[in-house]
């Protein structure tokens, strides 16, 4: 952090877009350029695998208001480059629209209809006749034949499971997850000759930026992507959609702006979602618990044209102190669309396998799940041999059994009853592998004392809008309202992607390092100007509060940027700000970490768990924004207790149809099913981490709830459910 | 309709309800899709037998003059019969603060009031609403200041992406205007057609509770 007073940064401030999003005045993607758009729609392919073999729009084009009719049939052919640096897989061929007949998977789009409105776009759109060869689709993650393994040993896991004195032998499964953000996925499109400017639900402006410029063949400055606010995303706006570039084709072909919007049913197949996991754990202990070998074999989901890979492995490597380790993680190829990260990517599904393990070596062993694991905390990263840069998960762990009573849990599994229902409570422990990639930010100090920061970033609801201010705000000195940050523009400073817990860390640091840049050029403006009140000062004793420079100690000895400025005859200082990402090579490990703790009841006649409370202790370094930082915290906990208990995508394998592609049949939880939730952050920094002493927050939140609500339906039930989600079915 | 599931596929349920009676035309291609057709799956199904039936289809959608009040303005407007209530105020009248997320009743985020009545704007067609008093997001604070439920939600920081918060926010009023508001309990309950995904239940319920125990 820098010199300044810390007054912005660590305090519990309300949202600066708050008033904006409660008044319905924040416009998310769909609600751009409303005057005279066109309406698209797309036809989904209703087979699973095959190939079209003719398109029929006349009924369609016959509708009042239908304009266009697009296919393979009648679409240009799109250059489609190659697109290095995205987060398209590498390796894969992407798909890409209209531009065959063939159809890799149940939904894909094979057409859209351009309309004057709406409802004809809609109605036009339901008339399209396609005719399919359709082949039987493989889309049975059992069924089907995975790649070739990514591979990791250490040591020699196999004999030392061998010679174990307890062995155990477990095989977990995972649903299928989709990420359903309240926003639908929307672009807006729109040509001005050979420049494109789409308004687009996105995670990260240069990302569909770089994928509309490669797709069609344009210069890089001729593609404007903006987003200044994002209705949710999870994930699944990190990679540029195939819709986007049917809005952007359909928008060319007509010659006016079109506005396209996915439907809920079309999410689940025209974005990405969480891969369905078999993952088989083989764990090897002493009688003591200490583990020896661990062999982990993870089975995923991916797409036919495309192979999806996350951090699956890397939890298994590093969190507990174990000297053999074997690994494979294999790619199942299916006919389905390509998945993407959803929160807490890999160690959402890894930390479920491993924790459940975990909690059944502890009911095998007889030791208190806690203490198990602070058996097995390792002193140093065991995969690299790196010391940690923080690891405070004992301290996870004396707080969050402490707050939350865990002295009280009687150990024996069915032992504790609330009437008729069954009361448990179980632990897991979490950890996640924040990003930090090189950003850039630029502030402008205005004569008026205001600035303006802007980075190309993204804010689908953490908020990056009011986190950043409060950066820019204590290194600036300005008060928060006197500092306008702004992002969601490709124009903008280049950021990463708004994901992966990487933002704070990265696009902070870049803002922290303009503001910083333009403190010092007022700083040294005033103390070689001779008529200021600081000249001949040591710059370093200056510092600035509420817009004011001023000696430290001495607030009398100073002046205003705006007088400073206006003095110097200047309209406005400026910076651009970077932030070259973590140094290579690491000298430290890093991860977040955390302990979730909960208690359910559960109906063991209807087979119903209820979550009654839950309680979340994190070690993220330094905490910039509290108060949203508590409420990422708890919706973590809630997008948890959907995985476990009620999410799961569900296919038809007959013809490769997702057949709960809405929002009544693919349960997430609603208000009714959430208790009080609660969330502590460990106090601190991480000095290590990056120049902001951050480590995320993001993703590690959703990690361990999973596998805490499993363990505690064991303790309420004696019986262990290894399959996600959780459903009345398995405990009945 | 390729937006929405194959079981309430073309025409548009609104087209259905809206007309006079069912047509032929719209009788066969419904229950061709619900019965499940076989050529190209639901959504072409019906198409197949619309075919013969073209110059029908290529007259003017119908449309319908309507007068409602919209947040305390008198609006009167010419819509195509399909039109839902949310689709005429986020396409037509420029109101976007009432959001879509599933168009089917599932999920909340177009909750507006009609007559007082919390209701689901995606499911309610425009054309039914002749004299009604609608009011959006748009109309609930009193020039700056903002209503008591708004001020609420920024002070628990009650939302993250803001997508569900103007539906969270009518359905909030609604709650209190119906009373349902005796214990954290009893508000999750009347609050869970209302989903967030970011998962903010926990403070929509204290912002409920602080502003309905600031009326009493």
């Amino acid at each position: 952090m820098s010199p300044q007073p810390r007054s912005a940064v660590g305090a519990p401030l309300s949202r600066v877009d708050g008033r904006l999003k409660v008044t319905g005045r924040a416009l998310y993607a769909a609600e751009h350029e409303a005057k005279g758009v066109l309406h698209a729609v797309i036809v989904d392919s209703s087979v699973g695998r095959g190939r079209v073999t003719s398109i029929d729009a006349d009924a369609a084009e016959a509708q009042p208001g239908v304009l266009r009719v697009i296919h393979h049939g009648n679409a240009p052919k799109l250059p489609y480059r190659d697109n290095p640096g995205s987060n398209n897989p590498p390796g894969g061929r992407r798909l890409r629209v209209f531009q065959d007949d063939k159809v890799l998977f149940h939904g894909q789009p094979v057409a859209v209809v351009v309309a004057t409105t709406l409802e004809a776009a809609q109605h036009g759109a339901s008339l399209v006749k396609v005719r399919y060869d359709a082949e039987k689709p493989s889309t049975d993650m059992a069924a089907a034949t995975p790649d070739q393994p990514t591979e990791y040993a250490r040591g020699d896991a196999d004999a030392a499971l061998r010679a174990a004195a307890v062995r155990l032998d477990l095989t977990y499964r995972m649903a299928r997850n989709h990420h359903n953000p309240m926003e639908p996925h929307a672009t807006v499109a729109r040509w001005d000759g050979d420049r494109l400017t789409v308004w687009d639900k996105t995670q990260w402006v240069v990302g569909t930026q770089t994928e509309l410029s490669t797709v069609f063949g344009l210069p890089l400055a001729s593609v404007r992507v903006i987003s200044p606010f994002v209705g949710g995303g999870f994930g699944s706006g990190l990679r540029c959609w195939p819709h986007t570039v049917v809005a952007a084709l359909a928008a060319r072909e007509t010659g006016r702006p079109v506005k396209l919007v996915l439907g809920r049913r079309q999410q689940y197949f025209g974005t990405g979602f969480r891969p369905a996991y078999e993952y088989r754990l083989r764990l090897g202990s002493d009688r003591r618990g200490r583990l020896a070998a661990a062999v982990h074999e993870m089975d995923a989901e991916t797409s036919s044209y495309e192979t999806f890979d996350e951090a699956i492995m890397l939890a298994g490597q590093m969190f507990y102190s174990t000297p053999h380790v074997g690994q494979a993680y294999r790619k199942v190829p299916l006919d389905v669309n390509t998945p993407i990260w959803m929160r807490g990517p890999g160690f959402a599904n890894a930390s479920f396998a491993i924790e459940s393990a975990m909690d059944e070596l502890a009911h095998e062993l007889g030791v208190d799940p806690i203490e198990l694991r602070l058996r097995n905390e390792p002193a140093e990263d065991e995969s690299n041999g790196l010391p940690w840069s923080t690891r405070r998960l004992r301290e996870c762990y004396t707080v969050g059994a402490r707050e939350f009573g865990w002295d009280r849990r009687d150990a024996r599994p069915r032992s504790t009853r609330d009437g008729e229902l069954l009361i448990g409570l179980g632990m897991a422990a979490a950890v996640y592998d924040p990003g930090r990639m090189p950003a850039r930010a630029r502030v402008r100090l205005g004569a008026d004392g205001t600035a303006v920061v802007e980075a190309a970033a993204s804010d689908m609801g953490p908020g990056t809008y009011t986190s950043q201010t409060q950066v820019a705000a204590d290194a600036l000195g300005l008060a928060m309202r006197a500092v306008d940050f702004r992002l969601g523009d490709s124009l903008y400073p280049q950021t990463p992607p708004h994901g992966g817990s990487m933002t704070m860390a990265s696009v902070g640091t870049a803002t922290l390092d303009a503001c910083d840049k333009v403190r010092r050029q007022a700083v040294t403006l005033a103390v070689e100007d001779g008529e200021s009140p600081l000249y001949g000062a040591d710059a370093e004793d200056v510092v600035v509060r509420g817009g004011r420079l001023h000696v430290r100690g001495n607030p009398a000895r100073g002046e205003t940027y705006r007088s400073l400025l206006a003095r110097n005859g200047l309209a406005r200082l400026e910076a651009d700000g970077s932030y070259a990402g973590p140094p290579e090579p690491a000298r430290h490990s890093y991860f977040s970490y955390g302990a979730v703790f909960t208690e359910v009841a559960v109906d063991a006649t209807l087979g119903l768990v209820r979550v009654r409370r839950m309680l979340g202790v994190y070690d993220c370094g330094r905490i910039v924004s509290p108060k949203l930082a508590d409420s990422q915290a708890l919706g973590g906990m809630v997008g948890g207790i959907g995985q476990a208990l009620l999410e799961h995508t569900v296919t038809d394998h007959r013809d490769g149809r997702i057949v709960n592609a809405n929002l009544a049949d693919y349960l997430v939880p609603v208000n009714a099913d959430i208790p009080d939730l609660r969330a502590i952050y460990l106090e601190g920094e991480d000095t290590r981490a990056d120049p902001l002493g951050v480590k995320g927050v993001g993703e590690i939140v959703q990690v361990g709830v999973a596998a805490a609500l499993a363990n505690a339906v064991f303790h309420a039930t004696g019986r262990r459910v290894r399959e996600l989600p959780i459903t009345a079915e398995a405990l009945l | 309709m390729s937006t929405e599931p194959a079981s309430t596929a073309p025409p548009p349920a609104e087209a259905d309800l809206s007309s006079p009676a069912p047509t032929r035309r719209t009788f066969i291609a419904t229950t061709t899709v619900v019965g499940g057709a076989v050529v190209a799956g639901g959504v072409i199904g019906g198409s197949v037998l619309v075919d013969s039936e073209n110059a029908a289809a290529a007259q003017a959608p119908p449309a319908s003059r309507v007068s409602l009040t919209v947040n305390g303005t008198r609006r009167t407007v010419t819509v195509d019969n399909r039109t839902s209530l949310l689709d005429l105020l986020r396409e037509h009248l420029d109101l976007t603060g009432s959001k879509k997320g599933c168009n089917a009743g599932a999920c909340g985020a177009c909750t507006v009031l009609v007559d007082g009545r919390r209701v689901n704007s995606c499911l309610t067609l425009a054309v039914r609403l002749e004299g009604a008093e609608v009011t959006t997001i748009e109309g609930l604070a009193k020039g700056d200041e903002l209503h008591p439920l708004q001020q609420a939600f920024i002070e628990q920081d009650a939302f993250q992406c803001g997508y569900c918060t103007p539906g969270q926010i009518l359905s909030g009023v609604g709650c209190i205007q119906e009373g349902h508001t005796g214990s954290p309990e009893e508000i999750r309950e009347w609050m869970s057609g209302n989903i967030c995904r970011c998962g903010c239940y926990v403070k929509i319920v204290r912002a409920v509770e602080q502003t309905a125990a600031g009326r009493k």
